[in-house]
């Protein structure tokens, strides 16, 4: 859809000013219903189509001038409210933008999306701004913690949107949502401007209707940069063209554990043995392969993200951000209490988690420990991508859950990432994709490549999207 | 693993994070739960396993200690609640309290 677009806008078919109403008309016609966005920046987009048409209209224009998009309100915008969701920063304006938003020049932004609290959940109900609803069953979520950007690209509020993904955050929303959810290997895209949650995990990502769409993204924002020094000198290569390239050859692994997991829904399971089925009839040579730590990857996750989560939140403490409550009367006070009126419930529960596997006394037998299980589980990856090409697994044990149903239980609530965090642990690219609905509830799939290895994931994603046929859930908005 | 209101306080000290009576009553059963599931850790035998700390690998990246970027003033004070006529951060006058 992108490279159709940006052809229609260079062929003067349609001005950036048209298409960029046209975005806005639909978030007016549906942010009531579905809660996508924070903040629309109407003016902002308005005055930034008419830059953009100027330099079509100048030949001079990007890869991504004049397409409206949206930014989980994670992203720094220079002069745009940046919440995360979150009472903290409900006032805060950066006084910069990310790299994301820098790089993608002169894109319309549309908005900010909302999410769960500082990337912290699996269903945007932690959000301080209220739940984005499941674009398909407005009773259940959108996913989390981009649900805000999933939800307004399954709409069509957005030609793409941002995203973080920590532990699943990009792919299970986009699952959930029937979108295209990609989450590059961590260090592909630069990080800086983005609201920190999990250093060493957090990795910034997109939702678009087709792989393809992915692939052009990538394209223009893959690249080491030296404002975060985790992004390394990695060529970024041709991706659309990854995506001409044929299914048939390819090595797909099955791994066991994911196949025969307990949480894992019937009908799921049913629907990946299915699509398992079809791709061996295109030609893709199916093997099962084995990640034996995937057991342990969702405790070792719970341990290092809310560890890094607590040394991250430290400085929202009223003094270098947000507003210090009436309530002090002592510096500590101005921490504390600033801080247990301005943050949630989930944010408070994994600092307080966090704190604990890093205090003396536990950092050995939980932080140390869990980062040596995190190597095991990397290796277990090394190990598969020996014999195989990608992974194909489902991206959530679940189908889109009603709202309501999993806030209650914590541990409810992190078993949505079951499968989406082993991938994070290890820093591989993964992306889901649209293969399958049930219930009139969508249900994606989850392909996972090697390091750095897009290329190979994006033709297997191409290819996978080639062939399923299963008809479209319905739009309720 | 127990958790008990005891421990809650010395984390909720140690992060600076005031909790509520009813955040104290339900947050040891919550904590526990968590507890016991991240526990399963010790489970696995990781004799000579080195930890990771990120998976890029990269250590110790330096550039010239040069300024390329600056932002001015004015664009830092809008991020600011409380600014006086000079273009000073206004904040809560705790000094002249007595501290705990």
């Amino acid at each position: 859809m992108l490279k159709e677009l940006r052809t229609q806008l260079d062929a003067k078919k349609v001005s950036a000013v048209e298409l960029t109403e046209q975005y806005l008309k639909r978030i007016e016609e549906t942010n009531s219903m579905l809660n996508s966005f924070i903040t629309v920046t109407t003016e902002e987009a308005r005055a930034q189509a008419k830059v953009a048409q100027k330099q079509i209209d100048q030949g001079v224009q990007d890869p991504l001038t004049g397409i409206p998009y949206a930014a989980k309100d994670l992203f720094c915008t220079k002069g745009i409210r940046t919440t995360a969701a979150s009472r903290i920063l409900e006032h805060y304006i950066p006084p910069y933008s990310a790299t994301a938003i820098t790089d993608s020049k002169e894109a319309v932004l549309l908005g900010k999306t909302n999410l769960d609290e500082f990337a912290m959940g699996a269903s945007t109900e932690y959000s301080a701004f209220g739940v984005t609803k499941n674009p398909f069953d407005l009773e259940r979520v959108a996913g989390g913690s981009s649900g805000g950007s999933a939800a307004a690209v399954a709409a069509g509020q957005a030609a793409f949107a941002f995203g973080t993904d920590t532990g699943g955050s990009i792919r299970q929303p986009a699952s959930f949502c029937n979108v295209v959810g990609f989450k590059p290997t961590y260090g592909r895209i630069s990080r800086y401007g983005v609201v920190a949650m999990s250093s060493s995990l957090d990795t910034v990502g997109f939702f678009t209707k087709t792989v393809e769409d992915s692939a052009y993204l990538l394209n223009t924002l893959a690249g080491s940069n030296t404002f975060d020094t985790t992004t390394p000198e990695v060529k970024v290569e041709d991706y659309v063209a990854a995506t001409e390239r044929e299914l048939k050859g390819l090595k797909i692994g099955i791994p066991t554990e994911y196949m025969q997991a307990e949480g894992l829904d019937p009908q799921i399971k049913v629907a990946y043995e299915e699509l398992i089925a079809k791709l061996e009839k295109e030609g893709a040579k199916i093997q099962e392969v084995s990640l034996p730590h995937t057991n342990y990857a969702l405790a070792t996750y719970y341990v290092l993200c809310p560890a890094e989560v607590s040394s991250n939140m430290g400085r929202y403490d009223g003094i270098r951000y947000g507003i210090p409550s009436e309530h002090a009367h002592t510096l500590d006070e101005v921490f504390t209490k600033t801080r247990d009126e301005q943050i949630g419930r989930e944010v408070k529960r994994r600092v307080l988690i966090g704190t604990f596997c890093l205090s003396a006394g536990s950092y050995d037998a939980f932080y140390k420990k869990a980062q040596q299980v995190r190597t095991l589980v990397t290796r277990d990856f090394t190990n598969a991508f020996q014999s195989v090409d990608v992974l194909l697994t489902p991206t959530s044990p679940f189908l889109p859950f009603k709202i309501g149903e999993r806030s209650a239980d914590p541990v409810a609530m992190y078993l949505a990432d079951l499968f989406t965090v082993p991938v994070s642990l290890a820093g591989v690219p993964a992306v889901s994709l649209p293969c399958s609905v049930v219930n009139g509830l969508p249900v994606g799939m989850q392909l996972i490549a090697a390091q750095f290895q897009e290329s190979i994931l994006l033709r297997a994603a191409a290819g996978l999207e080639r062939i399923t046929s299963a008809p479209a859930p319905k739009l309720v908005v | 693993m127990k958790f008990d209101r005891e421990q809650l306080l010395h984390l909720a000290r140690l992060a600076k994070l005031e909790l509520t009576e009813e955040e104290l009553q339900k947050a040891p059963q919550e904590f526990e739960q968590i507890l016991n599931f991240i526990t399963t850790l010790q489970e696995v035998d990781t004799t000579g396993v080195e930890p990771t700390s990120q998976i890029t690998g990269l250590e110790n990246r330096t550039r010239e200690d040069v300024v390329t970027t600056t932002i001015p003033k004015q664009e830092l004070l809008k991020s600011m609640p409380k600014t006086d006529e000079q273009g000073n951060l206004v904040v809560k006058a705790v000094f002249t309290e007595s501290e705990e």
